[in-house]
């Protein structure tokens, strides 16, 4: 079986759990899975050895001490090459999406991005992903030999294996001509990213007003989730575009995604309809986004939300 | 500064979609085809950077003849020069390749790519052109300025942004937020039908991705849709709770 290189990202100073996902995907078409991470430390990568992967090839080359996609690319294919793998594997992340492609060529590789599934019964890789705003799925299979994937982040489910986890410590030579570097991350404070959280609480133009929108962010926090808009109340000012969520905004997968007052334009629908579980509160019945959702309410935002607010207060 | 802006042809988002008998593409027929949205902010963002450093601006597409129609909006608007590259292939690898040949050909300092193309999604293409240059890539930029050969961005990422340097040349992709397009003017358009398109030919590499097959998302969500009582909100939260296990 051919090997396949997962390639890890943190959060913090834990592994985005996205990379976990990553690693039982590959696990689930190959036997032999293999990592590779940048200047993490043994502590955050023992996680990986829980989620099965037997070796970690962890690169400290200056010029990786921060993240620069040429120089990350570079080093990711040069891991590849020297463990024999003809298989890289991403989560399509915001580093991710931009890495995989580039790697792809340097590796020689077909890529496919941001598929939802990956199946190995026919002894090639096929993967699927959605296409036309999630109105339609493709299964694409790679001409290449080696091959590049990535995978949207809270598809694949984690599952643990613990193995013994080998970290080796790499410096790999690579020549970096001009190449980007990251001056500095502003983090949205005190605030949690649609692209991070597991229950988001979006809100549409159902809310009406601006100052309706305490609404959503006192839903959002009954539920430990994260506030999202539609787009038209982020282009009408009410909401910052960081919190849009839909084809011009954030593609987001949450365990549960509420939206209020969103009425389910198919725009809005490519950016969360891949959610695991979907409420809709809609004064509409006939709201596009019922046809997507779980469980719905039918009813006026400004009368349900308190409620539901309230009821999961109460049984905190 | 000689920038080149790749834009690209997609169906409408609203079009309804269904699958073509051979089962692996989707029926032309009834579909409306536009200019990529996100490419509407490459356009722009091409010809503010003129408009400040100056330099020329050229767009260029690679596809079937129909999507000439693109690169009128394109000089509508008011880029120098577009650039037609005939092409049938949908394959992301043999497109890049044509806009590295052209890029080449063009002696450009820098190329702008929109987010994404909305018809695959596949958030690929500016990164294959920087991969096939070996030139530095920044991609969702929001905000982005350029002095000397000096590039300086802001991105977005998971729960931020980042301020990421660099230098030309090199290949950026831009995103909503960045500016707001400009609408072109009725003479405008008259004057684009009239322009020259400067034809190219496909450098024609094999592709490396291939469809298998199409289908439609089926839906396997619940749809329990219930009503605004405190019986059905406590029932939603018993739901989400017991069934879902989510909360
Ligand atoms: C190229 C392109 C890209 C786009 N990208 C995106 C994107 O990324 N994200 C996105 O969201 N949209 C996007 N859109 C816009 C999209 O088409 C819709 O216009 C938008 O999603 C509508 O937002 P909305 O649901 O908040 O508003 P509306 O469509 O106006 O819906 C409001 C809903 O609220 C309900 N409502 C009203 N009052 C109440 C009440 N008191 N209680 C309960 N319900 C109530 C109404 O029944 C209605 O269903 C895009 C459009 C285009 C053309
Ligand atoms: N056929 C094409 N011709 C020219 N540019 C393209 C083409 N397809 C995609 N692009 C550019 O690549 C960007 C990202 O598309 P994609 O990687 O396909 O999602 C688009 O916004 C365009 O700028």
């Amino acid at each position: 079986m051919s090997t396949i290189l997962v390639v890890l990202e943190s959060q913090g100073s834990n592994l985005r759990r996205a990379s976990l996902e990553a690693i039982t995907a590959a696990k689930s078409v190959s036997s032999s899975v293999i990592g590779v991470a940048f200047n993490l430390s043994e502590q955050t990568l023992s996680v990986a050895g829980e989620y099965g992967l037997a070796k970690v090839s962890n690169v400290t080359n200056a010029e990786v001490s921060s993240y620069s996609t040429v120089a990350y690319a570079k080093a990711i294919t040069e891991v590849a090459n020297s463990s024999n793998a003809s298989t890289i594997i991403f989560s399509a992340t915001a580093h991710g999406k931009e890495l995989a492609p580039y790697v792809a060529v340097l590796f020689n590789a077909g890529y496919a991005s941001d598929c939802i599934a990956l199946d190995n019964a026919s002894g090639q890789i096929t993967a699927k992903r959605p296409i036309y705003a999630g109105k339609a799925v493709e299964t694409i299979t790679i001409s290449t030999e080696k091959k590049v994937f990535s995978l949207r982040p809270n598809i694949f489910t984690a599952t643990k294996a613990p193995t013994s986890l080998t970290v080796e410590s790499k410096n790999v030579s690579i020549s970096v001509g001009t190449t980007s570097t990251v001056k500095n991350t502003i983090r949205n404070e005190g605030k949690l990213d649609v692209l991070e959280a597991d229950i988001i609480v979006s809100g549409g133009r159902g809310l009406k007003a601006p100052e309706h929108f305490h609404l959503v962010e006192e839903l959002a926090s009954a539920f430990g989730g994260a506030v999202g808009a539609s787009r038209a109340v982020v282009d009408a000012g009410w909401r910052p575009h960081g919190e849009q969520v839909g084809q011009t905004g954030k593609t987001v997968s949450p365990n549960l995604y509420v939206a209020c007052g969103i009425s389910g334009a198919v725009q809005h629908l490519a950016g969360m309809s891949s959610s695991k579980v979907i409420v809709a509160i809609n004064k509409d019945k006939d709201a596009p986004i019922f046809k997507v959702a779980d469980y719905g309410l039918v009813g006026d935002v400004f009368d349900i939300l308190p409620k539901l607010t309230a009821k999961l207060q109460s049984i905190k | 500064m000689n920038i080149l802006v790749c834009i690209s042809q997609v169906p409408d988002t609203t079009t309804k979609i269904t699958v073509a008998d051979n089962g692996n593409s989707i029926n032309p027929q009834g579909v409306k085809f536009i200019l990529n949205p996100y490419d509407e902010y490459t356009i722009e963002e091409g010809l503010q950077l003129r408009e400040k450093l100056g330099g020329t601006v050229t767009a260029i597409t690679v596809g079937n003849v129909s999507s000439q129609e693109i690169l009128r909006t394109a000089l509508a608007m008011g880029v120098d020069e577009a650039v037609h590259v005939l092409s049938d292939s949908k394959d992301a690898f043999s497109v890049a390749n044509d806009i590295v040949d052209a890029a080449k050909a063009l002696s450009i300092d820098l190329i702008l790519f929109g987010r994404q193309s909305i018809d695959f999604d596949s958030f690929q293409m500016a990164s294959t052109v920087a991969g096939l240059l070996e030139q530095p890539i920044v991609t969702m930029v929001s905000s982005l300025t350029i002095s000397g050969t000096s590039v300086s961005t802001e991105r977005d990422v998971e729960g931020g942004k980042e301020v990421v340097e660099t230098s030309l040349p090199c290949v950026i992709s831009v995103q909503k937020g960045i500016n707001s397009p400009r609408y072109p003017k009725l003479p405008d358009i008259m004057k684009a039908k009239k322009r020259t398109i400067i034809e190219r030919s496909s450098v024609n590499v094999a592709s490396r991705v291939s469809t298998v097959s199409i289908e439609l998302p089926s839906s396997k969500r619940a749809g329990i849709i219930l009503g605004d009582s405190d019986a059905d909100i406590s029932e939603l939260v018993r739901l989400l709770h017991e069934e879902s296990k989510v909360i």
